[in-house]
């Protein structure tokens, strides 16, 4: 007979084949994420990580029979009150087949009605975004490696005044005090006295002698031992740590006029949870940025920017201005990745969509990463053609491909324009 | 004849489990005269356990995704709570290999090493059915063959392709055995060396069957059917092995790996025959030994109470309330007690139902015997005695689909026994139990279809969507289109078709 203690054997034998399955999976994953959109639950989904895959994804079919009509018997244990010749009502589903077998054996597993999955929320948006790529991504990366910051690592001897660890540096003098022996100044005070009182009184002169002498030693002591020397000091250190550039703001911008529908602000609303779904995946940090506008454009909160309807003309170029002046106050260029994303329906007022064009291409081009423009329509729309601004921006298109631009006309279109836009490009 | 204690207290080591090991094995030698493989013993993690659990016991598999899922089934469901792990896992091998979990208490371990290093040891080298089926020297050897030559295909041919063969093999694995006559015992260790060998031969064979086909007239008649029949050797009940031959669009390693599938399923084929048994024997003989391991004085009573405790949990029947089915431990353990009882200490009805065995006073002789002989539907119909189908109140329920309600036609009287008995035994015919699918014909003047029969038992039908999905495996494998027909046994009527072509 032979022992092995297989106990420190590689562990994880099954690694591979759980990568197998989440493989197989991935479709069924994928179609799900797509139903949570089209449901309009993309934020819980996000964050989620257990996902229901339905069974025949990984069911295992086989020929087996089921009971359909006729007869059959069976034998059951733990009878109680039945005799011969008794009734019974038929148990709701019509009974199990055949025997599962109890104990620790390996039961034959038949139909299950979804199959749990814990992913990780990193497996899960990976699955969702299998193949997407950020645009220009290789400057993402790196282009904050000329950014330090400042980060706390630990305690140093030297500094600035300004950077003194107070309580660090009294621990270290109470020590040292403790160390030399440094009379307490009560204890001075209390020698003091006393020898004071027995100079006046005169009585003890032995005592008195000795006392003089203790506190001759007590005040040399005290006068050459310090409160607080300079080896004492300490200082908090900061060590320059280069900051990757983990943040990204995301525009969202959109046409809130009149012409804008609620359902048409529905699908623009999908495509921008989309894309910070997207984002927040990629960066640490994502700020988000609302512009609405009609004829005035304005920076408001979220709940403002999908519910508060709002009447009045469109000048597009306004919301342009406004994304131009917030990025200059506050998200510069060489530290935030700037991503936009424009929704309307394509109205605007005639004269405008000269200056909006070419402030896009030389004012916000430059400085984003990509922009995405989403032209939304009821279908019915449609056959209008070509919107002033899709006539506009098509031409700037072709010259910038930062600048993508797709139309969508129901919610079913967003998540493949989605992918158009940001899936990864075939090298040609 | 009192021996010293062989540990005290919850805590083993190696010392430990190797003087339990000899105790136990000194029991089971001279006392109860099992015949065993020599055994490895081997301590994982519970981690290692949930790996062991995936690959329905064995040590090593070729990688697929069902894998995976089992995997994570079981680390799911232990995870949570609902379930606990097995306390050993043993292996049909030789040496037969018994897995320990590192947690188990001395106690256990002693009582896990009786159960499977000597209970479902003596099991698998003695019954006929793994006797017959299985070959446990080799059976490591040829997983190992199958991982390696999985593996080189996944790097020749790609992932995808070998899955899309494996999993349509898996789905027809119950149907990879020669269940009827005699099976030549497999030599598996020369699988590898053979490989080549016969791939080169059924390839010739394989063309000159098809050759024939451009001149052939399509024209039906009897003895061109009972010529295809021959050539095909139609009918062929086990579907791996025919699309292994006969497939015409297979290339060999797809062959190959179908093959592997095949002798593994083989070698899993007597397991669920003979779970009573097999169950009620290694149950029977871990509680024998620990029994006489405590009147020896080698263990204390602590570490009986914790046996008792075990065992009783293993051996609980819940009832039907609970759901169908006999707890294999329970049933198995019971009829084993049952037979010591009837060849030690018959009764006047021991004597009528078993006028061969009661009181024979040879009661090891007798359940050897058992175990060596028969599967669990026969043993059942042997042996289950009126006392054990009184001590589980067994009923008999008739379910006829014209009537509205169940009928209780037998209980646990004088009129009831015979008829629960031939139930109960039939409920463990795989005969029964198993779909019948053959193949009877293929068009080969026309355009290839593969036809197969179910020949049906009354009133049982395949499940409708997995036999689709089935099929759409099968013609994976087969390459043109399949129909299958659900046949009455009596009357020959087509009571039902499916048909599948492969896609593209």
């Amino acid at each position: 007979m032979d022992i092995i203690d297989r106990r420190s054997n590689p562990h994880g034998k099954n690694l591979d084949n759980r990568q197998r399955v989440l493989a197989r999976a991935r479709g069924a994953i994928a179609r799900a994420a797509r139903n949570a959109i089209d449901q309009g639950t993309l934020r819980e989904t996000g964050q989620g990580e257990t996902v229901t895959i339905p069974a025949d994804v990984l069911h295992e079919p086989s020929f087996h029979t089921v009971f359909t009509a006729g007869q059959r018997d069976v034998v059951l244990s733990g009878n109680k009150e039945f005799s011969k010749g008794d009734r019974l009502k038929r148990p709701p589903g019509g009974g199990g087949g055949g025997g599962a077998g109890n104990g620790a054996g390996q039961g034959e597993g038949e139909a299950q009605d979804g199959f749990r999955f814990v992913l990780t929320r990193d497996e899960f948006l990976d699955l969702f975004f299998e193949d997407l790529e950020l645009p220009d991504l290789v400057k993402n990366q790196v282009v904050a490696t000329d950014t330090m910051t400042p980060s706390r690592a630990g305690i140093s001897v030297d500094g600035t005044p300004s950077q003194v660890d107070m309580s660090r540096t009294m621990r270290q003098s109470m020590a040292r005090r403790i160390g030399l022996r440094r009379p307490k100044p009560p204890e001075v005070k209390e020698l003091e006295e006393e020898v004071a009182r027995l100079t006046s009184t005169g009585e003890d002169v032995e005592k008195l002698q000795a006392l003089r002498g203790e506190l001759e030693l007590a005040l040399r002591r005290l006068a050459r031992v310090p409160w607080v020397d300079p080896i004492d000091m300490r200082y908090r250190r900061f060590t320059p740590v280069p900051k990757p550039s983990a943040r990204a703001v995301m525009f969202c911008l959109m046409d809130v006029s009149g012409s804008m529908s609620e359902s048409m602000k529905d699908l623009a609303k999908r495509f921008f949870l989309l894309l910070h779904v997207f984002l927040e995946r990629r960066y640490k940090r994502v700020d988000l940025v609302f512009i609405r506008h009609t004829e005035v454009a304005e920076e408001v909160e979220e709940e403002v920017f999908f519910t508060d309807p709002r009447t009045g003309g469109t000048i597009v170029s306004t919301a342009l201005a406004e994304l131009t002046r917030i990025q200059r106050e506050r998200y510069p260029a060489g530290s935030w990745n700037i991503y936009a994303a424009q929704a309307s329906d394509g109205d605007n007022s005639g004269s405008d969509t000269h200056r909006a064009v070419a402030m896009l291409e030389n004012d916000i081009l430059p400085i984003v990463q990509h922009f995405a423009y989403i032209e939304v329509s009821i279908s019915a729309a449609i056959i209008r053609g070509e919107t002033d601004l899709w006539r506009g921006y098509a031409p700037l298109a072709e010259r910038a491909p930062k600048l993508a631009m797709r139309r969508v006309a129901e919610r079913k279109d967003i998540f493949p324009v989605f992918r158009d836009l940001f899936g990864r490009k075939v090298a040609a | 004849m009192d021996r010293p204690l062989l540990y005290s207290g919850t805590d083993w080591d190696y010392g430990t489990l190797q003087r339990s090991y000899d105790a136990i094995e000194r029991i089971a030698t001279e006392e109860l005269g099992l015949e065993l493989y020599p055994n490895r013993i081997e301590v994982i993690t519970s981690e290692q356990m949930l790996d062991v659990y995936t690959a329905h016991g064995m040590p090593l598999t070729y990688r697929h995704w069902s894998y995976g899922k089992r995997f994570l089934q079981h680390e799911n469901s232990y995870r949570q709570g609902y379930s606990s792990l097995a306390y050993e896992v043993v292996i049909n091998s030789n040496p037969c290999i018994s897995y320990l979990m590192e947690e188990n208490t001395a106690t256990m371990q002693a009582l896990v090493i009786a159960h499977a290093a000597f209970g479902h040891n003596h099991f698998f080298r003695n019954n006929h059915l793994f006797r017959q089926w299985t070959e446990p020297s080799a059976i490591i050897d040829y997983l190992e063959f199958a991982r390696t030559y999985v593996s080189a295909c996944e790097d020749r041919y790609g992932v995808a392709a070998v899955e899309r063969i494996l999993d349509a093999s898996h789905a027809l694995s119950r149907h990879g055995v020669h269940r009827h006559g005699g099976t030549r015992p497999l030599n598996l260790k020369t699988e590898e060396k053979r490989e080549r060998e016969r791939r080169e031969y059924d390839e010739k064979v394989f063309d000159d069957l098809w050759r024939t086909l451009p001149d052939a007239k399509p024209m039906p008649g009897s003895d061109k059917l009972a010529d295809r029949r021959r050539l095909l050797g139609l009918p062929e009940e086990n579907l791996l092995y025919f699309l292994e031959k006969s497939s015409p669009r297979l290339q060999s390693w797809e062959r190959e790996i179908i093959r592997i599938v095949r002798l593994i399923a083989q070698y899993f084929y007597p397991q669920p025959q003979a779970k009573v048994m097999n169950e009620g024997c290694a149950t029977w003989v871990h509680q024998r030994i620990m029994t006489r391991l405590h009147e020896t004085g080698q263990i204390d009573d602590a570490a009986f109470l914790e046996v008792i405790h075990s065992t009783s949990n293993v051996i609980m029947q819940p009832g039907f309330e609970y759901g169908p089915g006999f707890n294999p431990y329970a049933l198995g353990y019971a009829m084993m007690t049952d037979i010591v009882r009837v060849c030690d200490q018959p009764t006047a009805e021991d004597k009528s139902w078993f006028p061969d065995i009661a009181g024979n006073g040879d009661a090891l002789g007798t359940l050897r015997h058992g175990w060596a002989n028969y599967r669990d539907e026969s043993f059942i119909l042997q042996f289950l005695s009126p006392k054990v189908m009184r001590d589980f109140r067994m009923f008999r329920l008739m379910d006829d689909t014209s009537e509205p309600t169940l009928l209780v036609d037998a209980i646990h009287d004088d009129d009831g026994y015979r008829a629960i008995r031939r139930s109960l035994a039939r409920s463990y015919d795989p005969g029964l139990n198993d779909a019948d699918i053959q193949v009877v014909d293929v068009d080969l003047s026309g355009d290839r279809q593969l036809r197969l029969e179910h020949r049906t038992h009354p009133g049982q039908l395949l499940a409708k969507k997995d036999a689709e999905a089935t099929l759409k495996y099968l013609a994976v494998l087969w390459g043109y289109e399949i129909r299958l027909h659900e046949v009455d046994t009596d009357t020959d009527a087509v009571l039902a078709t499916h048909t599948s072509k492969p896609a593209g």
